[in-house]
């Protein structure tokens, strides 16, 4: 019997829930952390960015004022369908990242207990982050987080899955639209995440991946007029300078890149930073 | 289901008077009539007493001072209603009114001495030919807790005896219980009843509690045929408040817009100080405007207030603080 | 309609309080200096175009000089100093505020040319405020909750570079020195060139509070000195309000630098009047929020916004109000309007209601009589505007209100989101809920709802979108000056 020839794998980006080729109809090789093929994927460009940039932009008013009970339920049931594909996240992972099957096994546990966790913070954060305060008047007065739109996510080049997941779920768990660019070189689990999305209950539009080189989409995301804010993450470091100034045009929330330990207990600050605090004052009277 | 007690009978209810024209559906029935008064624009509290408030900052200064002590002078309803009053109390009152510095003839004097119902014959008597006009309470004040028929008997009582002013109180309970027509038809009742006589409505703003209540028994009592919209019996605290002054000013001010008929205001009670008294011009001034800015559209109920109003024209006058010993107690 | 029988005389606010001294120099590690390449401008008042003092201009050099003076007392004394001692530093400020408040007011309305009633009323007891409420925060900070898990215990940043607008000289300077120095920073601060004199009293508070030298510095000076203290390395934070324009340039010029940044920014607020608002409250508030401090307020309400079946009842009264406003003399305690601050402000709300003007919009101003002398612009409103007029989308910084119409609450929403901007808006209704669900659209950081321009240092403020990014104000303004 001869040996099966594989069927390859030619992925597409997630756009507005749905599956389209680059419009550019430009795709790149993705290889293992040793060059050997995996699949092609697409190589986004500028006009995808913008499509994406639209499409989250359409699906901001409803994700953003769906109750924070139902986003914690829907995100949840986004790790049960992760749990499903741990097999898969688990080959992806080692073999992008060039990690031994415990390992990558490790990380995938990890990205699906991150998930878990940013899910959980759906109904906590506006008390955790919110405040009544105690002006001197007669007036009631309250601050609450809200989301503060559409971010564009430079995923992190190095963490495939736990790195994207942490940044993905931080933003959108309290309602923010994304525009994700998926790390370069491992852009696989990024692909796997953006089918298990597909078939979640997470509204088309709440997360758009795009594939291909942040240096090319990154300028272009940052200086979108219609983009609320940019997590730096997995910038090109020769660049993040640029994109910070690119970013000035419309005053985006910027997240600089740290030197992230992504297995680290996240704290809140990358939620928070995806946040605007509005103030709510109304007279106390009879 | 809970039975309801019916209304009083009404006596008669008058014809439209012709301001009311356009007003006329409103107060044909019950229902009109409350939603007509529910219709009024919501008054916010704190709004309100924010605006009176900055009101209150006003700085009034020199001729403007002098000019302003003169004026509520000249608008002060000056009141005893005192069990304990007298012939000879309400006697000395007049001869204050009159003349309120017996020191000084350039004061003027001021603009009505109010009394019950049966020290109006000494008020007359004493008063006749001075310009100083008498008003009577009545309608079974403070509380009004009387049939019509005592309330319209107490009127007459007080305008047979010369009153060229009535100040009737409202029936609080049956506002506050939502039957506002039949405060409406007791107020067209005592109007009736009034003759000549002008006719103050008390609220009793401090029973009414909101300022909402206050804004729609405004216009209740205007409606009604009303001539000047009184806050206060005095016998309730909190009485004449600036913000309430201000509810009931921009009432007049609105319903002249609408109906083209002006109705004066008096505060009544706990103005006591000059200060106090000049708020309440600033209010007039920069809420209703020039128009009110007279004896005949604004009074103020007061008793103590004159003499401090004398005091401070006094220092305005010599330049020096004066005393209470000064003048006169009555 | 109101002051034709009853002429208030004028009650003018004595100056004899104010020692104003005929040059002021820099405010550097405790002292006042000389600026170092010894240049100078005047500051006058904008009422009368009298000059009340001389000002330093600081230089590059001079710039330096301050910031090494709070890099010097923020290693030596500020950082090591107890958490509860730094809060009575604050408390002692705060005290003094108080006690000197009618100083302070009557040297803001000379300066500005703000009514003193609002100084008097507003803005210092708010500067007092503030300082409180900020004392109390210094030893308390680990309650917070603005540090996480991964940041650790709050500490400051160090240097913080402040630069503050003329609307509200002393309490910007309070919005932006009390947390800073809660939080263990030491500052520099740029008043701005057209008043500085409240800033350089608070130098002096600060001296007679036996502030440690350097924990405050004062740099006074135009544009090229916020550039310097903008692009100075020693800065480790910038905290800027003024105007959008100026805050794009400062997040790109401190992009790449690591330096931490909050911008309070422009505004186009919409002030969203409903039929069933209680009409007379509502009245004020836009009056409120438009000519209060002559509509120099980054979140004043500049575009009225009202329902349509409530058009003619809200513009009538609010006609007839602007009659009663009293423009002229900001120390006379009657004045409602003051001066516009500079020739070149004038010129900008000139400019912009001429624009108005000539896109097809319909101007009104009581009848108003303006003084020879000063800086002077009638209460002005705009009817007939549509949300294409420039008017209704730039910021006039001016007493001029834009009146547009809505018909459902929907379409007022997006009216009022229709714009670059998001620092505030106003809601005018008697239906709760729907003051609720108003509140949730509207992308504003401050919803006023039956209310308007209301302010208090418990209460976060600040910007959505070009408005700007963080928050000054309560627990939310401490993390601006710490490292998150």
């Amino acid at each position: 019997m001869s040996e099966r020839i594989d069927v390859r794998k030619t992925y597409k980006l997630y756009i507005g829930g749905k599956f389209p080729r680059s419009e550019s109809g430009r795709s790149y090789e993705v290889t293992d952390a040793k060059g050997r093929f995996l699949a092609n994927a697409a190589l986004a460009s500028r006009k995808d960015a913008r499509d994406a940039a639209v499409a989250a932009r359409a699906a901001f008013p409803g994700w953003s004022s769906a109750t924070a009970y139902n986003r914690g339920q829907v995100l949840y049931r986004v790790a049960e369908l992760l749990e499903g594909r741990r097999t898969q996240f688990v080959s992806e992972v080692a073999a992008g990242e060039g990690l031994t099957a415990r390992k990558a096994e490790a990380l995938v546990d990890a990205s699906i207990d991150r998930w878990v966790w940013y899910a959980g913070w759906s109904d906590k954060v506006m008390q955790v982050h919110g405040s009544a305060n105690p002006v001197a008047g007669p007036y009631f007065d309250f601050s609450v987080p809200e989301p503060t739109g559409v971010v564009a996510v430079l995923a992190p080049q190095n963490s495939s899955l736990l790195g994207l997941v942490s940044v993905v779920a931080s933003a959108i768990v309290t309602g923010n639209t994304v525009v994700v660019v998926a790390s370069e070189r491992s852009p696989l689990p990024a692909v796997t995440l953006s089918e298990v999305l597909a078939t979640s209950d997470v509204p088309g539009g709440v997360v758009n991946i795009l594939t291909g080189r942040a240096a090319e989409v990154a300028p272009w995301l940052a200086a979108h007029m219609d983009v609320n804010a940019i997590d730096l993450a997995g910038a090109p470091v020769d660049s993040v300078t640029d994109l910070q100034v690119a970013a000035a045009d419309n005053l985006k929330r910027v997240l600089l890149p740290r030197l992230d330990d992504w297995t680290a207990t996240p704290g809140t600050e990358r939620m928070f930073a995806m946040l605007e605090t509005k103030t709510v004052w109304h007279p106390i009277g009879v | 289901m809970v039975a309801t007690t019916a209304p009083p009978p009404v006596e008669r209810v008058a014809p439209q008077p012709p301001w009311a024209a356009g007003l006329s559906d409103v107060t044909a029935s019950d229902a009109s009539l409350r939603r007509f008064l529910h219709g009024l624009p919501g008054v916010d509290q704190v709004g309100a007493e924010a605006r009176a408030t900055m009101l209150a900052t006003r700085s009034i200064k020199t001729v403007a001072k002098a000019w302003a002590i003169d004026l509520a002078i000249t608008m002060i309803d000056l009141t005893t209603l005192e069990g304990q009053d007298t012939p000879g109390k309400v006697r000395a009152l007049c001869a204050k009114a009159m003349r309120p510095d017996p020191s000084d003839p350039t004061v003027p004097r001021v603009a009505a001495v109010c009394v019950y119902p049966d020290m109006v014959p000494m008020a007359v008597q004493t008063l006749s030919g001075s310009g100083v006009r008498v008003a009577s309470v009545a309608t079974a004040f403070p509380s009004g807790r009387a049939s019509l028929a005592v309330k319209l008997a107490d009127t007459r009582d007080a305008v047979t005896a010369g009153a060229d002013e009535i100040d009737m109180v409202i029936d609080r309970g049956a506002f506050l219980s939502g039957r506002y027509m039949q405060v409406h038809e007791e107020i067209v009742a005592v109007r009736e009843a009034c003759g000549n006589a002008h006719l103050k409505v008390i609220l009793e703003t401090g029973e009414l509690v909101t300022y909402d209540n206050a804004r729609r028994a405004s216009w209740l009592a205007m409606l009604a045929g009303g001539d000047f919209i009184k806050t206060s019996t005095g016998k309730i605290s909190p009485a004449a408040t600036l913000p309430v002054t201000l509810v009931m000013l921009e009432a007049v001010r609105d319903f002249r817009d609408t109906t083209g008929r002006q109705v004066g205001v008096k505060p009544a009670g706990g103005i006591r100080t000059a200060k106090d008294a000049i708020k309440h011009l600033v209010l007039v001034n920069e809420t209703a405007g020039d128009d009110w800015l007279d004896p005949d559209w604004f009074r103020i109920g007061a008793s103590s207030l004159l003499n401090d109003l004398l005091m401070q024209r006094t220092k305005m006058a010599t330049g020096r603080y004066s005393g209470p010993d000064y003048f006169t107690l009555d | 309609m109101a002051g034709k029988k009853f002429d208030y005389a004028p009650a003018p606010e004595s100056r004899g309080i104010v020692d104003l001294q005929p040059a002021y120099g820099l405010f550097i590690g405790g002292e006042f200096v000389d600026p170092l390449d010894g240049r100078a401008f005047k500051t006058v008042s904008p009422a009368t175009e009298e000059v009340l003092a001389e000002i330093s201009e600081a230089g590059p050099r001079d710039v330096d000089r301050a910031v090494v003076a709070a890099r010097r007392a923020y290693e030596r004394v500020w950082s090591k100093l107890p958490a509860r001692e730094r809060g009575k530093y604050l408390f002692r400020i705060a005290r003094i505020l108080q006690e000197r408040a009618r100083e302070l007011a009557v040297l803001e309305s000379l300066d500005n040319g703000k009514p003193i009633r609002e100084s008097r009323d507003v803005d210092i007891p708010l500067v007092a405020a503030w300082f409180f409420h900020y004392a109390g925060w210094a030893d308390k900070l680990e309650y917070a909750g603005v540090s996480t898990a991964s940041s650790g215990p709050p500490k400051p940043l160090g240097v913080a570079g402040q630069i503050i607008p003329w609307n509200f000289p002393l309490l910007m300077l309070a919005w932006k020195i009390a947390p800073a120095l809660a939080c263990g920073n030491t500052v520099v601060l740029k008043p701005a060139e057209t008043t500085s004199l409240t800033a350089l009293l608070f130098a002096e508070i600060c001296q007679q509070a036996d502030l440690p030298p350097g924990v405050v510095n004062i740099v006074t000076g135009a544009g090229e000195t916020g550039s310097a203290l903008v692009e100075h390395p020693g800065v480790d934070k910038i905290a800027f309000t003024g105007s959008t324009e100026v805050g794009k340039m400062i997040a790109r010029s401190t992009a790449g630098t690591g330096k931490k940044v909050t911008l309070e920014l422009g505004g186009k607020a919409a002030n969203i009047v409903f039929d069933d608002a209680p009409v007379d409250q509502a009245v004020e508030g836009i009056v409120n929020g438009i000519f209060f401090n002559q509509g120099h307020v980054c979140c004043a309400g500049s575009r009225l916004l009202v329902q349509e079946s409530a058009y003619d009842e809200v513009l009538t009264s609010l006609k007839r109000r602007l009659g009663t406003l009293r423009l002229g003399d900001p120390l006379d305690k009657n004045t409602d309007i003051g001066a516009i601050n500079s020739p070149e402000q004038l010129g900008r709300i000139r400019e912009l209601s001429d624009v108005g003007e000539s896109e097809g919009a319909a101007r009104w101003s009581p009848p108003c009589e303006l003084p020879d002398k000063g800086f002077w612009f009638p209460p002005t409103i705009f009817t007939g505007v549509s949300q294409a007029h420039r008017i209704a989308r730039e910021e006039i910084f001016g007493p001029v209100l834009s009146v547009l119409t809505f018909r459902t609450p929907a379409e007022a929403v997006e009216k009022a989101n229709n714009t670059p901007y998001g620092l505030s808006a106003g809601v005018w209704t008697d239906k709760g809920s729907r003051i609720l669900w108003m509140a949730g659209q509207l992308r504003a950081g401050v919803v006023w709802a039956n209310t308007f321009n209301r302010f208090d240092p418990a209460s976060p403020f600040g910007g959505y979108k070009e408005s700007g990014f963080g928050r000054e104000g309560g627990r939310h303004g401490l993390e601006a000056y710490l490292d998150v």
